[in-house]
């Protein structure tokens, strides 16, 4: 496969890139998807010889906030290559075709491309006026979500409408929305990018992984990447320290505020959120949500419209405190050392208590059957760091 | 005659459909159908008002902050808080720097395909590229070995038969007029631009944790700390940034967006001639320049009606109406007449063909989207209304600005009521905007330097201190127009919320007496070569940024009856 190899090597040479710095990007990548450094060259390798992979991205109920998201991917000039090395065959925001023009493309490559291609969803899909609430080209989005998604070689969700219903599906879901994962029912080689929107360097983290290893990474029971969903917000907060010494925003403004102390009492929902927003941040790394003073509201979990709501009363309990504790009493006699010690286990089990019994009252398909453990690379192992 | 259907209408937000009959070249007549809808408002009842902001952010992810402005404000309205001085400029800096970053991504990224044909570009001679873009620009990358780089990536790109998104489009249409140096210039200042949004867009990172869907709105004020010692906070650093990246924007801006829309302009002047539309134009107006009820605007509220600039009227919200006559919804005293949003219903009633289907019915009801009226007329909402209104209220600046813009395409004032008018429109208010965001960031620095470090009224953060109950509104100018948010508060929780979106007033259908909307009326005579490639469609539909997402926003359908706010 000489000529495909070239041609990446002559995009590489006139962005003025050398082989190298690739390689080293690539190493960056590989931390990112939480592997060994010495990964770097392998995905390199293989991104190096891959046919330029095909991708068609749908949009149902959507705000197009996962496409902007997409747009502001980062990692100057080389992850632009990644990202340009994507033929991106269907997409309403960007596409020049419309109309016909713009359905015989995906027809196209729903047909020739049949098992070869991506296909990214965005939005959720809309089960109620027998499909009325979202049709595109006069076809509903499930016979167009079924279609696409059942011939791809694998589907990514992005964004929490796409994975888990979203806003539309917030109560009472008026329009009967669903995520990808229920209304295609069975659908394999499925991965879900929540979070609203999803952060675009974990969609490129997961389609290198993809175009390096040939198959999907370590999911989590909600089909979600290990190494981007493997930990909660708060396991690592910059105002961590703050939670710990039991130093919180009482006003918003106050003192404390201004210092850059723990928001849990002001709502903060870090704690039971799994995504990796404080360490890979959002907009070149220029800040988050909590970096910029404000609570996280979980909005990378199922049903967070219904369930994290109201956004600014906080968590019941101090996670590692006897349940029931009210966090007002807690105030500054909570020691480091305790609640260091208990936070994150007594947390943690809560957390996946709950999810547990979630999985199994929403029929969320398991994860692909694979071992990932036996895997050299596998994700699983590198994140438990 | 020909029937036309553009299904989906691609590069915009949402779920777009128009449907359009041609004769004898022209088009005669218009259906514009919006295809896609959620059901926010219904999501927010029995909800906590001060939540409602990230729940209608969520309307739109392009757009991205201006539901949550309209609906803080629409709250803060009804509660009675009042948010302080930095919290108004931290708010106008973030719509500031959306607008400028909105409207730069529509020129190049959505709309600028239908005006240069990106094929063409690769039979430009680099050198005379170079030659052109220096006569129009200082702008330093404009070397011929910077455009036969481009002219290489290019080639690449086609040779290797993956177009991408740049498949199968209306490449070599003969509406395609610009020569093939221009196309080059314009497909580099595309790659420029997609680099430029990215970075700009960082000031919303400073100011709101993240783009798209920025977190840093609260009711009553900003959360957002301020401080100049302290890391957490926005402090002299964080200024410094600001600053970089409004002169980042206003360099971009002055010598790349706006010598590149003159030059492409200056190609398509027919295109002053057509897509006028409704010629009614409707501004709330934006950028409080003072605290307080009923502040002094940046860019001042106002209508005009027939397109007379000599007669700005008054604003008045009593005078909004909203039509379901050819909307997928029932009045329960009939579909007939329309009715203000104060005693707004929303019975959804889907009579459309089921999907799979080819063609809508344009006699009956034909899209999700209602049909606002203002004084019983459709208003078209947007950058051009905006300075229109400026232009015609006396706005010295703004007529600075177009007087330069229309002198130098060597046309009158009468142009700007067109799909070429639209286009400029929003290029003069991004060079207005970026222009004046130093200023705000100025002030901030100024507070911060006397330490006035209030960002939040905390004295009505809690629901026990709001009155029983109460109504409120509130107003914003999106990029893409009027925004108006109502909500009704009883007991601390949402009774009932409404939004009229300029979308909604742009796209929306006939309405009972059978007028139609704006899209609509601009498509009315305008040229199709081509049916099979109505190039010329997408021109003046792209020409008002369709936001469709945003415009589909009532469905009520296990109740009746949704709306119950009255106007404040």
């Amino acid at each position: 496969m000489r000529k495909p190899a070239s041609w990446f090597e002559a995009e590489l040479a006139q962005r003025g890139v050398s082989r190298r710095e690739f390689v080293n990007y690539c190493g960056v990548m590989a931390t990112a998807l939480a592997l060994p450094k010495v990964f770097g060259s392998r995905i390199a390798e293989a991104v190096l010889k891959a046919e330029k992979p095909v991708i068609v991205w749908l949009e149902f109920q959507d705000c197009a906030g996962n496409t902007e998201s997409f747009l502001r991917a980062t990692k100057p000039t080389v992850a632009d290559i990644v990202l340009d090395v994507l033929s991106v065959d269907y997409h309403e925001t960007i596409m020049a075709a419309a109309g016909h023009q713009a359905e015989d493309l995906l027809a196209k490559t729903v047909k020739e491309k049949k098992g070869a291609y991506l296909a990214v969803v965005e939005g959720s899909i809309p089960t109620g006026a027998n499909g009325a609430y979202c049709t595109i080209g006069g076809r509903s989005a499930l016979q167009i979500v079924r279609e696409v998604c059942g011939g791809a070689a694998a589907t990514i969700a992005v964004g929490t409408c796409a994975t888990f219903g979203g806003l539309p599906a917030a109560a009472p879901n008026p329009t009967g929305a669903l995520g990808v994962a229920d209304a295609v029912p069975g659908l394999k080689n499925l991965v879900n990018l929540s979070a609203c929107p999803m952060n675009p360097e974990n969609l490129t983290a997961l389609v290198v992984h993809y175009l390096t290893f040939k198959d999907l990474p370590a999911l989590d029971g909600f089909r979600r990447p290990l190494f981007a969903y493997g930990k909660t917000i708060h396991d690592n907060c910059e105002r961590r320290a703050h939670f710990d010494a039991g130093q919180y925003v009482e006003a918003w403004g106050d003192d404390g505020h201004r210092t850059g102390y723990c928001l849990y009492k002001m709502g903060c929902k870090g704690p039971v959120t799994f995504q990796n927003c404080p360490v890979v941040r959002w907009n070149e790394g220029t800040s988050w949500p909590i970096g910029c003073g404000h609570p996280c509201i979980g909005c990378a979990e199922p049903d967070f419209w219904d369930k994290m709501t109201p956004f600014y009363r906080h968590l019941p309990t101090i996670p590692g405190f006897k349940l029931g504790t009210p966090v007002d009493k807690v105030g500054l006699w909570a020691s480091a050392g305790v609640a260091a010690a208990f936070a994150t286990h007594g947390l943690i089990s809560l957390v996946q208590r709950a999810r547990t019994g979630r999985v199994k009252e929403e029929h969320i398909p398991p994860p692909p059957p694979e071992d990932e453990t036996k895997k050299p690379g596998s994700p699983q192992k590198g994140a438990s760091s | 005659m020909t029937h036309i259907v553009v299904d989906p209408v691609t590069r915009i937000e949402g779920h777009l459909r128009i449907e359009a009959e041609v004769d004898g070249g022209r088009v005669t007549d218009a259906w514009s159908s919006a295809t896609m809808f959620r059901g926010v408002e219904l999501i927010l009842k029995g909800r906590d008002p001060r939540d409602a902001w990230a729940f209608t952010q969520r309307i739109c992810g392009v757009c991205t902050t201006v539901h949550a402005i309209a609906s803080i404000r629409a709250v803060e309205n009804a509660i009675g808080a009042q948010p302080p001085q930095n919290a108004r400029l931290l708010r106008n800096l973030i719509m500031a720097y959306q607008c400028v970053q909105d409207h730069v991504i529509h020129f190049y990224h959505l709309h600028a395909l239908d005006w240069v044909d990106v094929v063409s570009a690769l039979s430009a001679d680099p050198a005379k590229t170079s030659a052109l873009a220096e006569s129009i620009s200082d702008w330093p990358l404009s070397g011929t070995k910077y455009f036969a780089g481009v002219k290489g990536r290019l080639k690449t790109f086609v040779e290797r038969g993956q177009l991408g998104p740049f498949a199968n489009a209306y490449w070599g249409h003969p509406a395609y007029v610009l020569p093939p140096e221009a196309n080059l210039m314009a497909v580099a200042h595309y790659l420029e631009a997609l680099d430029w949004q990215r970075d700009v867009i960082r000031a919303h990172a400073i100011l709101g944790g993240k783009n798209p869907h920025l977190q840093s709105f609260l009711v009553g004020g900003m959360a957002t700390p301020i401080d100049p010692d302290r890391q957490a906070s926005i402090n002299v650093g964080s200024i410094a940034e600001l600053q970089q990246l409004a002169a980042k924007a206003k360099d971009f801006v002055s010598r790349v967006y706006i010598p590149d829309l003159l030059a492409v302009a200056s190609f398509y002047k027919a295109w002053a001639g057509i897509g006028g539309g409704v010629g009614n134009y409707l501004v709330y107006g934006e950028y409080p320049e003072d605290d307080g009820p009923n502040p002094p605007l940046f860019l001042p509220s106002g209508v005009l009606r027939n397109k007379d600039l000599s007669k700005v009227e008054k604003f008045d919200a009593a005078k909004i109406t909203e039509h379901v006559k050819h909307s997928w919804y029932d009045y329960a005293g009939g579909d007939d007449k329309g009715i203000h949003p104060s005693e707004g219903e929303t019975k959804p009633n889907y009579t459309g063909p089921t999907p799979p289907y080819e063609k809508l019915d344009g006699a009956a009801k034909y899209s999700w989207l209602k049909a606002p009226r203002y004084d019983g007329l459709p208003m078209e909402v947007g950058p051009l209304s905006r300075m229109l209104v400026a232009y015609a209220s006396g706005h010295t600046r703004v007529k600075e600005i177009v007087g330069d813009v229309l002198k130098k395409l060597g046309v009158g004032p009468e142009a700007l009521f067109s799909t070429l008018g639209r286009v400029a429109a929003r290029g003069i208010e991004t060079l207005l905007l970026t222009e004046k965001i130093e200023g705000w960031i100025d002030q901030l620095a100024g507070n911060m330097h006397r330490r006035q470090l209030t960002i939040h009224d905390n004295s009505k953060w809690e629901p026990a201190t709001w009155p029983k109950e109460s109504t409120g509104a509130g107003f914003h100018e999106a990029p893409r127009g009027a925004l108006g948010h109502w909500v009704h508060i009883k007991d601390g929780a949402i009774a009932n919320y409404q939004c009229i979106v300029p979308s909604t007033w742009n796209a929306g259908p006939r309405d009972a007496q059978g007028k139609r909307g704006p899209y609509e009326e601009a498509l009315l005579n305008t040229p199709v070569a081509d049916p099979a490639k109505p190039i010329e469609i997408l021109r003046t539909i792209h020409s008002f940024d369709p936001c469709i997402a945003c415009g589909v926003h009532v469905v009520d359908a296990r109740r009746n009856v949704l709306a119950k706010v009255r106007a404040v």
